[in-house]
């Protein structure tokens, strides 16, 4: 398969993936969860009675006086799910007990209120990691491949690596924001580490991609014209990339059809994130190696 | 292999048991902003030590088994994360929690039948420290509580202006005793007497030993997850995981056959062998942390999967069994490792800079990588050096598709 020849439509293609997803997530940002920006997240059932959102939400309202509530149905969990801003723990108490007595089989799942300032700390601790690991992963690919060091740097794998790493990031993060805006999916902590962990897998493949272009250009050093060494190199490793992130799907697949509910965006995330992981390296890394190689120039010439 | 998913609890229970997370057993995770604003830098972690243990034996009091503690500081903000598992009344809890242990001493003024309590300055934070005594001559017990310099000079001119009028102690608002001055006390030393048993004199002088502490505590965060939800959400992760693993194995054993064989062996060691090092270490079990080892199922094999292509490709090459295998190990490693160095870069960065709910996932996704590792390594070798001989007819080559 000729990869590295139509790298054109390879690199529109995620252009205008990356693209959309930046677009997406200038537009509607992330909805913060409680956990970042403070508040409250209610989490109850009523099994006894069949009440609707409505019938919560101006329970919330007007019963409790907390006009800010905003309550959601998890049809998944049959549960309610309301949002309001940060209270005390006796006010949290005389709520539950007021909500009882209006609705005696309620049941309390999970109850949180975070005040914005430890949220605040969790978000930039947050941002620090995910600029950490971009560093970390693209400076340890450099080291690695410090010894293929011709026809091109192995700082330029690095580059290459920080590139996919954003192309992968980008493209679950616009889904996030996406879904935010859609169906009110919130961003917290667990976003936040399917977002790293993308990051970890999704590298996997370039490096099993460009280990094997280290090793073809040792063997085939100045005979075969770059692009095609990364391109047989791309070919000849295509089973096994496609493969190790097809175990790692099969079990992402399992976790979000018969896992908790509570999973289930995570889950999302790194199943988009790895499937873009898989396209990255195949698509984006390796081709993008050959752009910016200096031979370039020469093979077009030819 | 099953049991070892769904009933993560009935395995070992006896002598090593699961240590699982709150999300999965139910129960609190409380955050508390601890205001050092008035510690002076050199006594800030004595403080904190101090609430620590303050708080940890108000909660024990609540019958809460093994609360867990933790302190987190910078600069003058320091937090205190308190984790209660598996409590039905969080909420007294809580409030035991809550009420900062604050001790102050208030004057008496008495208008007819109603007495009034005015605020003075004298407050815990002079005193050093406080003990159970025994009158001298009664041999009841008493509490002696001992002021620093500035709270003993307080607290002769409170005595000197007080002789034949009670003196108010209050233990968190409350009033715990009122005791008439009899006389001036100039070397900051009180005595609280009258009506004490050993145990409530002990416990008092405790208190008081607790008052002493001048940070006052507020609740920023709780996150409390009822057990119910905790169990259901197990229950479910465990299934998909169990499920994740035969589909894994299924695969591996369609695509590579007799080699997908043992690395399905394989990987049925490497679960036993990573849940025994969660145990032994022992590691808490958060959901997010068996959702991070259930990921390192699926990134398990991918070693197996390096190795296995490119002993095809020697085998392609000509060359025979026994060596194709040595051969596919030895070049597949540095890719094994350099992807997997990814992943271990990954954990490592969130362990630092997470909180306690995302580091278990991050301990739990290192331990099963770096595990995941030695098993693809040795395990999946030795049984290939069992079975693959340079016999042809003991050796099948994997199918190459």
């Amino acid at each position: 398969m000729n990869i590295v020849g139509h790298k054109k439509i390879w690199f529109t293609f995620s252009t205008i993936l990356v693209g959309i997803a930046l677009v997406s997530i200038a537009t509607f940002h992330f909805k913060e969860s409680a956990e970042f920006k403070g508040g409250t997240l209610w989490e109850f059932s009523v099994p006894a009675q069949s009440l609707s959102t409505a019938d919560v939400q101006s329970e919330f309202v007007n019963a409790l006086h907390i006009p800010d509530a905003q309550t959601n149905y998890d049809a998944t969990n049959h549960t309610f799910l309301v949002r309001f801003g940060t209270v005390t723990e006796d006010a949290h108490q005389a709520d539950l007990t007021a909500l009882k007595g209006t609705w005696p089989s309620l049941q309390e799942l999970s109850f949180q209120s975070i005040s914005p300032s430890v949220g605040a700390s969790l978000l930039r601790s947050a941002i620090i990691a995910i600029i950490l690991v971009l560093i970390g992963i693209s400076l340890y690919i450099a080291f690695a491949f410090r010894k293929a060091s011709r026809p091109i740097s192995s700082w330029k794998y690095g580059w290459i690596t920080l590139l996919t790493l954003f192309h992968d990031v980008a493209i679950p993060a616009g889904l996030l924001a996406i879904l935010g805006h859609v169906s009110n999916v919130e961003i917290d902590s667990n976003s936040i580490v399917a977002l790293l962990v993308v990051m970890g897998f999704s590298v996997h493949d370039t490096i099993v991609v460009f280990d094997r272009i280290r090793e073809n250009i040792m063997n085939h050093r100045g005979k075969t014209p770059f692009d095609t060494i990364v391109n047989d190199s791309v070919n000849q490793t295509i089973a096994r990339s496609v493969n190790t992130s097809l175990t790692l799907i099969l079990v992402l697949l399992a976790l979000y059809f018969m896992g908790p509910a509570d999973l289930r965006y995570f889950v999302l995330v790194l199943l988009v994130g790895v499937v873009t992981g898989i396209y990255s390296s195949i698509f984006i890394a390796s081709p993008a190696l050959v752009l910016i190689s200096p031979q370039q120039d020469k093979t077009k010439a030819s | 292999m099953a049991g070892i998913f769904v009933y993560p609890k009935g395995i070992g229970t006896k002598w090593m048991p699961w240590k699982l997370g709150l999300d999965l057993v139910g129960g609190s995770h409380l955050v508390y902003q601890v205001d050092l604003s008035n510690v002076s830098s050199t006594d800030q972690s004595s403080v904190i030590a101090g609430l620590r243990d303050v708080i940890d034996k108000r909660v024990n009091l609540f019958g809460v088994s093994e609360p867990q503690i933790y302190t987190a500081q910078s600069g003058n903000q320091a937090q205190l994360i308190v984790e209660l598992a598996g409590v039905n009344n969080v909420n007294d809890a809580i409030n035991q929690i809550g009420q900062t242990p604050l001790l102050d001493f208030r004057e008496v003024e008495t208008n007819g039948s109603t007495s009034q309590y005015i605020y003075t300055n004298l407050t815990g934070q002079y005193i050093t420290g406080a003990q159970m005594t025994f009158d001298q001559t009664t041999n009841a017990p008493q509490v002696t509580v001992t002021f620093n310099k500035d709270g003993s000079q307080i607290f002769d001119e409170m005595t000197k202006a007080n002789v034949g009028k009670p003196l108010a102690i209050f233990l968190d608002n409350q009033l715990i005793e009122a005791p008439t001055v009899q006389e001036e006390i100039p070397d900051g030393k009180a005595v609280i007497s009258g009506g004490f048993t050993i145990a409530s004199a002990q416990q008092l002088a405790q208190r008081f030993n607790a008052g002493a502490l001048p940070a006052p505590i507020t609740l920023v965060s709780q996150q409390t997850i009822s057990p119910t939800l905790g169990t259901n959400s197990l229950k479910e992760v465990a299934f998909a995981g169990l499920i994740g693993t035969l589909l894994v194995m299924l695969f591996m054993i369609f695509y590579y056959r007799l080699f997908g064989l043992f690395a399905a062996l394989a990987l049925v060691i490497y679960v036993a062998l990573t849940l025994g090092v969660f145990k032994v270490i022992p590691i808490t079990l958060s959901l997010a942390g068996l959702a991070g080892f259930i990921l390192t199922i699926g990134m398990a094999v991918d070693a197996n999967v390096l190795i296995f292509e490119r002993i095809k490709e020697e085998l392609k090459r000509g060359l025979p069994h026994a060596s194709a295998v040595e051969e596919g190990f030895r070049r597949a490693w540095p890719s094994i490792r350099d992807s997997n160095m990814s992943t271990i870069i990954t954990a490592i960065i969130l362990y630092y800079f997470t909180s306690s709910f995302v580091r278990g996932f991050a301990l739990t996704l290192l331990i099963g990588v770096v595990v995941s590792l030695f098993s693809a390594i040795t395990t999946t070798r030795l049984f290939l050096r069992l079975f693959i001989k340079d016999k042809p007819a003991a050796a099948q080559a994997p199918n190459s598709k």
